[in-house]
């Protein structure tokens, strides 16, 4: 490369070192690349050179140009860069500040715990049966082998509805169980259902509440006996409070509608209420073997098929699931207690994900 | 059903501890309630003599005792006023617990005088409230013996529950023959000796009530004394809580504890006439033993005298005619009541008796002849006296009754593998008794005092069963049910236990969806609203009338009859009324600005079953406060949103839905409509509350809500999807900005705008709307954007810009507006 070829990349070189910012930077480039730049001056030049130095003068200055053109682009993104580092140095968030708010809400307990039970009953079989909260007399009673003189309704603190000419006025269904007689009037066994729903009696105190829910149980086929009874139940205790050993004890009871019939208690300690060890006992749900007449009421022959009900309050087993010391604030509505006690929407009860959560 | 563990050892020969008795009672189903032991924390404590009692050397008000205590003599410093020389009283050594005072005794000294021991007050044996001095007992007290035993505490009081179906259960002797039965101990005969009346005479039995009263026997006895009950008698019945009368009440009291056998005694002397007759009320009113006057009505059977009603049967006995302290002939009322009538006539004058309770469940009627028997002997034996003839009206019902096993329903039924010699001897130790039995079967009688075992079967089938099938059925039940009650006698005194548990056989290789596609939609809907930011809810179904009615109809066929409380008398015409009471009360306590929803029933006449499953939400004050965004007021389109959401996630073709401006009276009717699907299917609502709701509720606005009734969604069609529209062409997107009249709606702008070039305009959406000053009154602007899709080629400046000219042109048709 001829000497004034050098001497012009040197003197570019260094300005473009002195060139601090982008304004600097354009002044270099265009008194070097510019229509009347130095390096455009000599390439316009060239013609003028003699013929026989005008081929190498003409690759010397093109190998000048890409390089000068490469400098040049070089020292741009370098101060652009810089341009952007000095700028973001005064950008600062606080990445303490709350963030945008996104409403939250909750699955109550209740759903919940009927979602569970819907699950594993389910994987046991059973479909959900439904019916309202108003029912027949008969409904309520009579099917279930509670006559009107029977002592278990004097027991259940029914609330009445105003009556219609001479039927006997209808009621705030006391139990789930009406449903089963509507299942076993609307479809033929083999049965497997579960009902979950709300139910009434006039009691209210830290146990006891006007409104409550009920999980009720009908499996009927041919072969069903009591140890099956037992299987069904001790398989849904220890799936629903996630303990593999959870002591189950089976007592033998009286309810109109089973027979024979027996009461089931957990294992627990009474004192601490730690479930599954402690050597007490709680009493936990109703159960038995489908009495005769209720079948028969139905109009299904207990000689052909027989089978078992139970009847559990959801409540009762959320609140020894989880802790919760009162049945009266299930009722209340208070945002507080919702927080504490409510389910994430996003993740419902899925069996192959475990029950417990 | 409380008794003693002594009283219980007068029927069973046992020497079995006392847990192992509960336990049985327990798993037998007689469930143990209580055990009350209260001679345990009394053990240390004996009877002991205090020798010498002399004044403290340092302290006026106490003094120092020499005691001996049977074994020892030892010195104890006494605060007790009462404290003297030559008293009994009792004793506690060091080392002891004293469980009035929850504190170990230790060797003290009291102003310089050594103290070992105690002298007990009842309140410091946790025995009553008496802290007056120490206990002072009778000079007949032997010392050194454990004062629990003397006084007759060491004997625990058990408390069982029985079940409405074992009336026999509530008798010591019943009880006794369970549990000897369930394997504890040996049931001790019982048979008493017929007492040879000594004259005849006294009143007479004479039933005109058959049904209420089939057989009742009678008995008098005379010149006797009545007075307190002996010792024995006062401790069994304060035992177990009841109040010792005199011993002729007692007598009756104890044969109803003991034998499950209400007696009752008339006072011969107070009767008028010599017949007492059974027969309904007639009205007349009567004074009972618990003080309170009584009207019997025709539906009660009534005991009455030439004067007057004297009792209501089986339930309690009359004031006037009872015994006292002057009685000196007495005529003992051994009945059998129909149990119906007992519970009705209880329930009807709310009379909670021992009695009533016994006969409701129905009592043995075999017993009543040796009963009258026993009350008599006990009479003799108490008051002395000379017994007349038995005198009896009506005849003893027919109380026989057979029932068969088949060996093989017990593992068939019950799962157990008891055996037919485990089986049979279980039925006879209840009193069963074998009439054939072969390799098969057996057939047994049931004793009389099992009145749920082979019962008369009552059904009431259902009125709409197909008369062959409720037959058959029927028949199948009278066919089995005595089985059942003999298979359920095995097996509980074997106990539920021992049966091994079996899971459910799978009903398919993998479980089948549990949930109808109905329910999986309301599922759907609750996680939706959940995540939509709205807590769930659980309110109750009824609310307060009055504020009911702000919501919607109250009809009084949805009104309960006995409401629990004045305020929870009226089942709710909609969720979003007990939802609004719930923002009512979180904002009492300071949380006004919620977001509720809750899925559950509306009540309505209307309605199939009387309700309908509805989402309900509700928001209430302004959005949540926060440095990013503006706090702003909930409005109705917050609610829109809610139940748009829900809607779209059970799949409704939002599209298609028609809202007018007719919302219920709740709401307000400017800011609020119904949603539809089609003309005649109402799916929901949604706006701001009313505020005169607001203003009657006490609750500060706004308030917005929405219902969804989930029983109106129709089954979404299942459709296989069809191929996605993917265009590869640039889209263009155009804003529009309309002058309209008010009342021109969003909708109908949006609608012109899509149907201008359907195969074009991919979409049209609202993105200002704007109503003020700077417009003529009664006009808004709605701001637009529209875009184009084109699907053969890029469109030109020239396409788009006849495409927006059809955008303007059709929405100036349709709703009259103008371009700005």
């Amino acid at each position: 490369m001829t000497d004034d070829l050098s001497q012009l990349r040197a003197e570019i070189e260094a300005a473009l070192a002195t060139a601090t910012d982008l304004r600097a930077w354009d002044a270099v480039r265009v008194a070097t690349l510019g229509r009347n730049g130095s390096l455009t001056a000599l390439l316009r030049d060239l013609g003028k050179a003699p013929p026989d130095q005008r081929r190498e003068r003409g690759a010397a200055l093109n190998q000048l140009k890409e390089a000068l053109t490469a400098l040049i682009e070089a020292r741009r993104v370098e101060l652009q860069n810089a341009e952007l580092d000095a700028r973001l140095a005064t950008e600062r968030l606080d990445p303490t500040l709350p963030p945008r708010p996104r409403d939250t809400g909750l699955i109550h307990p209740i759903s919940r715990t009927m979602e569970e039970i819907a699950a594993i009953f389910g994987a046991m079989g059973c479909a959900i049966a439904e019916g309202p909260d108003v029912e027949s007399d008969w409904m309520n009673f009579s099917a279930l082998n509670i006559p009107a003189h029977h002592p278990a309704r004097a027991d259940q603190d029914t609330f009445y509805l105003p009556g219609r000419g001479n039927k006997p006025p209808p009621v705030l269904r006391t139990q789930t169980s009406p449903v089963q007689i509507r299942t076993m009037l609307a479809q033929s066994p083999p049965i497997r259902v579960i009902v979950i729903g709300r139910t009434y009696r006039a009691d209210h105190d830290a146990t006891h509440s006007p409104m409550f829910h009920q999980c009720e149980g009908l499996i009927l086929d041919r072969d069903l006996t009591l140890g099956h009874l037992k299987g069904a139940l001790i398989d849904f205790l220890r799936t629903f409070f996630d303990i593999g050993d959870l002591p189950v004890r089976f007592r033998s009871s009286y309810f109109p509608f089973t027979e024979p019939s027996m009461e089931v208690d957990i294992g627990w300690n009474r004192r601490t209420g730690e479930l599954g060890r402690g050597g007490d006992w709680l009493e936990i749900l109703g159960s038995g073997m489908v009495h005769p007449r209720v079948l028969a009421n139905c109009g299904i022959d207990p000689r052909e098929w027989q089978g078992f009900a139970w009847g559990m309050g959801v409540e009762r087993i959320a609140m020894l699931k989880h802790g919760i010391p009162d049945l009266r604030p299930f009722f209340e509505s208070d945002l507080r207690w919702l927080r504490h006690y409510g389910f994430n929407p996003l993740a419902p009860t899925m069996l192959h994900e475990g029950v417990e959560r | 059903m409380k008794f003693t563990l002594s009283w219980l050892k007068t029927h069973l020969d046992t020497d079995a501890p006392l847990d192992q008795i509960t336990a049985t009672l327990t798993r037998i189903g007689l469930e143990l309630e209580d055990v009350d032991d209260r001679g345990a924390a009394l053990a240390p404590f004996r009877i002991a003599r205090v020798t010498e009692a002399t004044p403290h050397p340092n302290a006026d008000r106490l003094r120092v005792c020499t005691v001996d205590t049977g074994t020892e003599t030892v010195r104890v410093v006494c605060g007790a006023p009462n404290a003297r020389t030559g008293m009994k009283g009792v004793f506690a050594p060091p080392g002891t617990f004293i469980p009035g005072t929850g504190i170990t005794l230790k060797v003290g000294e009291i102003r310089g005088v050594q103290s070992a021991g105690m002298l007990l007050s009842e309140r410091e044996m946790g025995l009553g409230e008496d802290h007056a001095g120490i206990v002072d007992l009778p000079e007949d007290a032997p010392v050194g013996v454990p004062y629990a035993q003397w006084a007759g505490l060491d004997d625990p009081v058990i408390d069982i529950s029985v079940t409405p179906n074992r009336g026999d259960c509530f008798a010591v002797r019943g009880i006794a023959r369970d549990l000897a039965a369930g394997g504890i101990g040996v049931l001790k005969p019982w048979l008493p000796a017929r007492v040879a009346p000594a004259f005849r005479g006294g009143p007479r039995w004479q039933i005109d009530w058959p049904e209420a009263c089939p057989w009742i026997l009678g008995r008098t006895i005379r010149n006797l004394r009545n007075g307190p009950s002996p010792h024995w008698l006062q401790d069994r019945l304060t035992s177990i809580g009841l109040r010792p009368i005199n011993a002729l009440v007692d007598m009756t009291n104890f044969f109803t504890i003991d034998l499950g056998r209400p007696l009752h005694v008339f006072d011969v002397a107070k009767l008028t006439g010599d017949v007492l007759t059974l027969r309904p009320g007639r009205g007349e009113t009567f004074r009972a033993l618990n003080g309170r006057d009584y009207t019997a009505t025709p539906e009660d059977c009534a005991i009455v005298d030439a004067a007057g009603v004297q009792s209501m049967a089986g339930v309690i006995g009359g004031e006037p005619t009872g015994c006292d302290a002057a009685t000196t002939a007495v005529f003992i009322e051994c009945a059998l009541f129909d149990p119906v009538r007992v519970a009705q006539t209880g329930r009807r004058h709310q009379v909670v008796s021992d009695a009533r309770q016994r006969f409701e469940r129905g009592i043995d009627p075999a017993l009543m002849p040796d009963a009258v028997e026993a009350a008599t002997a006990m009479v003799l034996e108490l008051c002395g006296g000379e017994p007349g003839e038995v005198t009896e009206a009506g005849t003893p019902p027919t109380w026989q009754r057979t029932a068969t096993l088949r060996f093989e329903r017990i593992p068939g039924l019950g799962g157990s593998d008891i055996s037919a010699d485990e089986a049979v001897a279980s039925l006879e130790r209840l009193g069963f008794a074998v009439q054939s039995r072969d390799a098969t079967r057996v057939t047994v009688s049931v004793p009389p005092w099992r009145n749920d075992v082979a019962a008369e079967v009552a059904l009431e089938q259902a009125e709409t069963l197909d008369p062959a099938i409720a037959a058959k059925a029927a028949e199948g039940c009278a066919a089995i049910e005595p089985e059942c009650d003999l298979i359920e006698e095995v097996l509980r005194l074997r106990g539920l236990d021992a049966i091994p548990p079996v899971s459910l056989p799978r009903a398919s290789p993998v479980p089948l969806a549990t949930l109808s596609p109905k329910q999986v939609r309301t599922e759907l809907v609750r996680r939706t609203l959940a995540a939509q930011g709205l807590a769930e809810c659980v309110t109750f179904s009824f609310m307060a009338q009055a504020e009911a009615a702000l919501f919607g109809d109250t009809p009084e066929a949805l009104r309960l009859t006995n409401p629990i409380a004045a305020d929870l008398d009226q089942l709710r015409p909609t969720p979003i009324a007990t939802l609004a009471l719930a923002a009512q009360r979180n904002a009492a306590r300071g949380y006004a600005d919620v977001a509720l929803f809750e899925i559950g029933p509306e009540y309505a006449l209307a309605a199939a079953e009387n309700q309908r499953w509805i989402a309900a939400g509700l928001r209430a004050g302004a959005t949540p406060r926060n440095w990013l965004a503006a706090q702003r007021p909930v409005d109705a389109m917050d609610a829109k949103a809610d139940l748009w959401a829900a809607m779209s996630a059970i799949g409704v073709p939002l599209d298609a839905l028609m809202l007018t401006q007719d919302a219920p009276g709740f709401y307000h009717p400017g800011r609020s409509a119904t949603v539809r699907q089609g003309p005649k299917t109402l799916l929901g609502s949604f706006g701001e509350l009313h505020p005169r709701v607001l203003a009657a509720l006490d609750l500060a606005g706004p308030v917005v809500a929405f219902q969804l009734d989930l029983d109106a969604i129709g089954e979404p069609k299942r459709r296989r999807k069809a191929a996605p529209d993917l265009p590869p062409f640039q889209l263009v997107r155009r804003d529009f900005a309309f002058l309209v009249d008010s009342e021109v709606t969003a909708d109908a702008v949006l609608r012109a705008a899509r149907g201008a070039d359907r195969t074009l305009i991919a979409s049209a959406s609202l993105f200002d709307v704007y109503q003020g000053d700077r417009l003529p009154a009664g006009k808004k602007s709605l701001a637009i954007e529209v875009t184009f899709q084109p699907r053969e080629r890029t469109l030109t400046d020239a396409e788009i810009e006849t495409a927006s000219q059809k955008v303007v042109a059709a929405v100036t048709k349709a709703t009259g507006a103008a371009l700005r």
